[in-house]
């Protein structure tokens, strides 16, 4: 009796719910990383692609690991994500398809510019190497992001294992530029992608405490693809959509759109994708 | 520091200048919220008021199951409620996900035990003494029983408000299963939490005052049940 009662409850809840009735036909749900929203990047492309498709696009901006779990389990009908690992392996295990890499960005170690650890320079296999000898402040994402992915492999090539409890190593488990912030408040040091450091930059202006200490390493590239979810893996995944919006991130204008997005008249992120 | 006093004059500006995307979450969390507590207290009612004015077998280990549910941790809900939604959930055929409709699935299992446990605590304050009292005064069944839940309105507003503002302020349910979209599911919490992650703590704070005039709003329509 009391369990009618509660699944009638339920029901009214669900059907009778008001707004956002939304007509899903016409609608595409992508999955993101925090760095392409958290920059602007996205409302400042996206109105665009509704403009010239007529499609409308949604998206939640988490990690790249939550992101492929969407993808994973059908949420989403396309991903925009940089993990090129993770990638491989999700697209291996048959749960996307049709990956093109759209444009990158490189990884930067930025930390206090007073560089207590003596960084500035080196490359990034010595500088951690450096930072962990030296004990110094690094604030981890923490949060199985790409970002976060890219630090646990740079670790491994520097010295085979990675920090674990340690005092000087700070697992934030927040977004890029919460990080920045958590590193610039205990001034030590932590890896970002270029584009949220010149949000970051734009941000603080004359209060900015942190700097870049490494960079320009070839193993310091961060490649954003776009991935379709496979119709095969998810029925109801919008595969049409999905390549559209593909097929316009790969277009002159949007890449062209991309070159243009400056912040302080310095690119965020630089369009690579194979016409 | 200063992001403080900031945040304080933006939420005004916000609230005067009407900017859209703040107003689309205020409505959002608005909608959801008050949706989500109405539901709970059209069951949530009853049920206390059976909890706390009858005996009969198990009503202590209801209540027991009931208190205890007083302490879910929202992103568990907000976890469950999306393993039964997600696409692949055995309601993935409803499309719930990214909606305000799936998040008031999750603010109602929240509520839910709030208004229950309370109203059956305010029934129960109320017991003895007020139903003898209003037996000698010879009320019949049906006036005994509206004067009795007027004597109590004050526990029971008080259940409804403590409800409404768990809800209206949870965070874990709304961006699991919201999703935080723009325009969509974006409610003022989710709000905070991005606009924090992004490094604007004063527009956080702005969009916390705006969730505490909220609140307010609430509070004062419902001022006419208050004890004088």
């Amino acid at each position: 009796m009391k369990k009618n009662a509660l699944i009638i409850f339920l029901s009214i809840l669900i059907f009778a719910a008001p707004g956002y009735s939304a007509e899903k036909n016409t609608e595409l749900m992508m999955a993101t990383t925090t760095s392409t929203d958290n920059t602007g990047l996205l409302d400042y492309l996206m109105p665009e692609f509704t403009k010239d498709s007529g499609i409308k696009i949604f998206w939640t901006a988490v990690g790249t690991g939550k992101a492929l779990k969407m993808g994973e389990n059908c949420d989403v009908d396309v991903l925009l994500v940089h993990a090129p690992g993770a990638e491989k392996v999700f697209i291996e295990k048959g749960f996307g398809t049709k990956r093109k890499e759209i444009m990158y960005n490189d990884f930067i170690i930025v930390g206090d510019k007073s560089d207590p650890a003596g960084i500035k320079g080196l490359s990034s296999k010595q500088a951690l190497k450096k930072i962990m000898d030296s004990k110094s402040v690094f604030v981890s994402r923490g949060d199985n992001s790409g970002t976060h992915k890219k630090e646990l492999l740079l670790w491994k090539d520097a010295s085979e294992t990675i920090p674990e409890k340690q005092n000087w190593y700070i697992q934030a488990g927040q977004g890029m530029l919460a990080t920045l912030n958590m590193a610039a408040e205990k001034k030590g040091y932590a890896l970002t992608d270029r584009g949220t450091f010149i949000k970051y930059m734009d941000q603080k202006k004359d209060s900015l405490s942190l700097g870049i200490a490494v960079e320009g390493s070839d193993n310091l590239k961060n490649q954003y693809s776009v991935i379709i979810v496979d119709p095969k893996n998810c029925s109801n995944a919008k595969f049409d959509y999905a390549l559209k919006f593909q097929e316009w991130m790969c277009s002159k204008k949007a890449q062209e759109m991309i070159k243009n997005f400056r912040l302080l008249g310095k690119p965020l992120f630089i369009p690579n994708a194979s016409q | 520091m200063e992001f403080l006093t900031q945040g304080f004059s933006e939420a005004f500006k916000i609230l005067f200048t009407g900017d859209p995307e703040a107003f689309s979450a205020v409505y959002a969390t608005i909608i959801v919220s008050s949706f989500s507590v109405l539901c709970s207290a059209v069951a949530g009612f009853p049920l206390g008021f059976i909890l706390g004015f009858y005996n009969f077998r198990g009503k202590k280990t209801l209540r027991l199951v009931s208190d205890t549910l007083l302490s879910l941790p929202t992103v568990f809900v907000g976890l469950v409620v999306y393993a039964l939604i997600t696409s692949r959930g055995p309601l993935g055929g409803f499309n719930l996900l990214f909606t305000l409709k799936g998040i008031g699935i999750g603010q109602f299992i929240l509520s839910f035990p709030i208004i229950v446990s309370l109203s059956a605590s305010a029934v129960e304050s109320g017991e003895e003494s007020l139903a003898l009292t209003l037996k000698s005064l010879g009320a019949e069944k049906l006036n005994f029983f509206l004067s009795y839940l007027w004597e109590i309105r004050h526990g029971l507003l008080t259940a409804f408000l403590t409800a409404y503002g768990r809800i209206l302020t949870e965070v874990g349910v709304s961006m699991m299963v919201g999703g935080n979209i723009k325009w969509k599911t974006r409610t003022v919490t989710t709000a905070i939490a991005l606009e924090t992650g992004k490094g604007y703590f004063e527009t956080g704070i702005a969009l916390g005052c705006i969730l505490l005039f909220i609140a307010l709003f609430v509070n004062v329509s419902l001022v006419f049940l208050r004890k004088r």
